[in-house]
């Protein structure tokens, strides 16, 4: 991986059948990179999805969601210098 | 994608473990919650998940759950859980942390359920300072039942019992358990956190993982209060509620450390872990061998008793143990038996029955109308008893005579001052004994091997033992000479 094709340090996984639609995560997310869905879930819900692009992998979207597994944050596993790999670490469990 | 699917990822945030996979809740929604969006319950259920993941406890965690919106606790996490009687959870929490000292015991409850109904459990498990952890969730409302004012809601603030809003003329002022608890000595650590934006619910998250840790680490009471939306009954948006945390309620409830003495408190010794059940008995003096072998004096086969006598006096005359003795001789000869005493408040003085049944065939029930025998220790008892007994029945009165008025012709009376007879045998509190005695010659059913167990299983000290025994044998005489026709 080389600075020219740099990718977004998280990704974020919404189970679209646990989300409710509240928009707690929406209004957490810091680089706003969540949103509602505009069709809706079997259950009638408007959810949350991911936008595509700026997650960081903060948590903060996480920890805000009422539900216990509708988000799941991913982080981007990586390879390079152990203390750049160790600062992506600590950086996401703020 | 084709270029996202060359980069590998890890989980950084995701369900805990504590949580079960799925939910064993109705129908097709064991995939989620039962909490209405934006409930601030989910939130506080994730950090108190979260903290059993981090302080790998799962295992010994017993989560004991409230009355309210968050009743449900036992369907979400996978540990030990107890749902207890509303506002009872840290009673039961006490009782689950003292028998199982090893396990961590969090109660979970609501502001309904912990500042109204539970106020006294709460104080009094905070004053000992129990070595559980409580998460208090105060959404100032009582959210399940639709919106009934809470101790906790604020002034001014509209529900379905206050529907021009809280005033403090009428409802008081909003109450502030946590401060409340904090004046309290034994507390280790008490915080109120809330759920108003990030910064808050990192915080919250800090709490409770604490509060848990230090249950953990054996230091005492800790108690975090979690200020927590309820967007369906204060009929706002999730953001709406999660912003009304942070600008208005938190003006009534301040956030902060109330108590900490995390670092100066030492860790408790554990108590003695709860006995094993199998050696209850044993503590007790019920095990097998303690019991008397079989029927070891068992009636004669054939024979049919049906017993039913009352016995009346004073307050510590002895009226329940002479009872107790004839019900447990019944029992010590194989005979069904109940005993049902009958008392006022007073340890002494005042009045003092019982009921006592010996049968051959199966009691229907313990009360005696109509006695066959009635032991009378004083003159009211007579009075008040006198005209139950069965026609042919007898009259066991301790007194010098019957009194003239009382006398009915149906009955069979043994009049006696039995309190001098006692006290010339060395004790006038033998009465009941000699009482007893007599009663039991009329009687004639029981064993009098049967008698001598149950006098020593009911009587612990020697001296009294052999006492009552003399005083038996002195009421067997008295019958005996009194009407030696009865003999036989």
């Amino acid at each position: 991986m080389t600075e020219a094709t740099k990718h977004d340090r998280g990704q974020l996984r919404i189970d679209r059948d646990e989300c409710k639609g509240c928009g707690l995560c929406i209004e957490a997310c810091p680089p706003k990179a969540i949103r509602l869905s505009e069709g809706l879930n079997h259950y009638g819900y408007r959810t949350a999805e991911y936008a595509g692009a700026g997650c960081t992998a903060c948590g903060i979207c996480f920890m805000a969601c009422p539900e216990p597994g509708a988000i799941t944050v991913l982080r981007v596993i990586v390879h390079r210098a152990v203390g750049v790999a160790a600062e992506g670490i600590s950086c996401a469990s703020n | 994608m084709s270029s996202e699917a060359a980069i590998e990822y890890e989980v950084a945030q995701g369900r805990a473990k504590a949580f079960y996979p799925r939910f064993e809740r109705k129908d097709e929604l064991q995939h989620q919650t039962h909490y209405c969006p934006g409930c601030g319950h989910g939130i506080v259920h994730k950090m108190l998940a979260r903290a059993i993941d981090e302080l790998g406890i799962q295992d010994r965690t017993i989560l004991v759950g409230p009355v309210g919106c968050s009743v449900f606790t036992y369907y979400y996490f996978e540990v030990g859980n107890v749902q207890a009687a509303h506002g009872r959870a840290p009673a039961v929490a006490t009782a689950m942390k003292r028998s199982r000292p090893q396990s961590v015991v969090v109660a979970y409850q609501g502001d309904g359920d912990l500042s109204a109904i539970g106020s006294a459990e709460i104080l009094h498990t905070a004053n000992r300072g129990e070595n559980i952890t409580v998460i208090f969730v105060n959404n100032a409302i009582y959210s399940m039942t639709g919106g009934q004012a809470a101790p906790t809601t604020l002034l001014g603030q509209k529900s379905t019992t206050t529907p021009d809003g809280r005033s403090a003329a009428t409802e008081g002022y909003p109450l502030h358990m946590s401060e409340l608890l904090a004046t309290l000595e034994a507390p280790v650590y008490i915080e109120r956190v809330a759920l108003g934006d990030n910064k808050q619910i990192a915080q919250a998250g800090k709490a409770i993982r604490r509060a848990v840790q230090n249950q953990v680490r054996g230091l005492g009471f800790s108690l975090i209060e979690v200020l927590s939306p309820c967007p369906t009954i204060w009929k706002m948006s999730a953001v709406d509620a999660q912003r009304w945390v942070r600008e208005v309620m938190e003006k009534t409830f301040p956030l902060g450390v109330l108590r900490d003495r995390t670092k100066d408190a030492a860790p408790k010794a554990l108590p003695p872990a709860a006995p094993a059940l199998e050696e209850i008995p044993r503590i007790l003096g019920v095990a097998e061998q303690d019991l008397p072998a079989g029927n070891a004096h068992a009636m004669e086969p054939g024979r049919d008793v049906d017993l039913e006598v009352r016995i009346a006096g004073f307050g510590g005359q002895g009226v329940l143990l002479l009872g107790e003795v004839l019900a447990e001789a019944g029992l010590d000869a194989g005979l069904e038996v109940s005993w049902l005493p009958s008392y006022g408040p007073e340890m002494r003085s005042g009045t003092s029955n019982c009921h006592v049944r010996l049968s051959s065939r199966p009691i229907d029930s313990p009360l005696v109308a109509a006695p066959g025998i009635l032991v009378a220790m004083n003159e009211p008892s007579l009075r008040k008893f006198d005209h139950s007994v069965r026609a042919g029945g007898w009259v066991i009165y301790n007194g010098e005579a019957f009194p003239e008025d009382c006398v009915r012709q149906d009955l069979h009376v043994l009049a006696a001052p039995f309190t001098q007879l006692a006290d010339e045998l060395g004790d006038a509190r033998a009465s009941n004994m000699i009482m007893l005695g007599a009663l039991l010659e009329i009687a004639g059913a029981l064993p009098g091997a049967s008698v001598d167990a149950a006098l020593r299983r009911l009587v612990k000290n020697s001296r009294w033992v052999e006492l009552d025994l003399r005083a038996l044998e002195r009421g067997r005489a008295l019958l005996k000479h009194s009407f030696p026709e009865v003999i036989g």
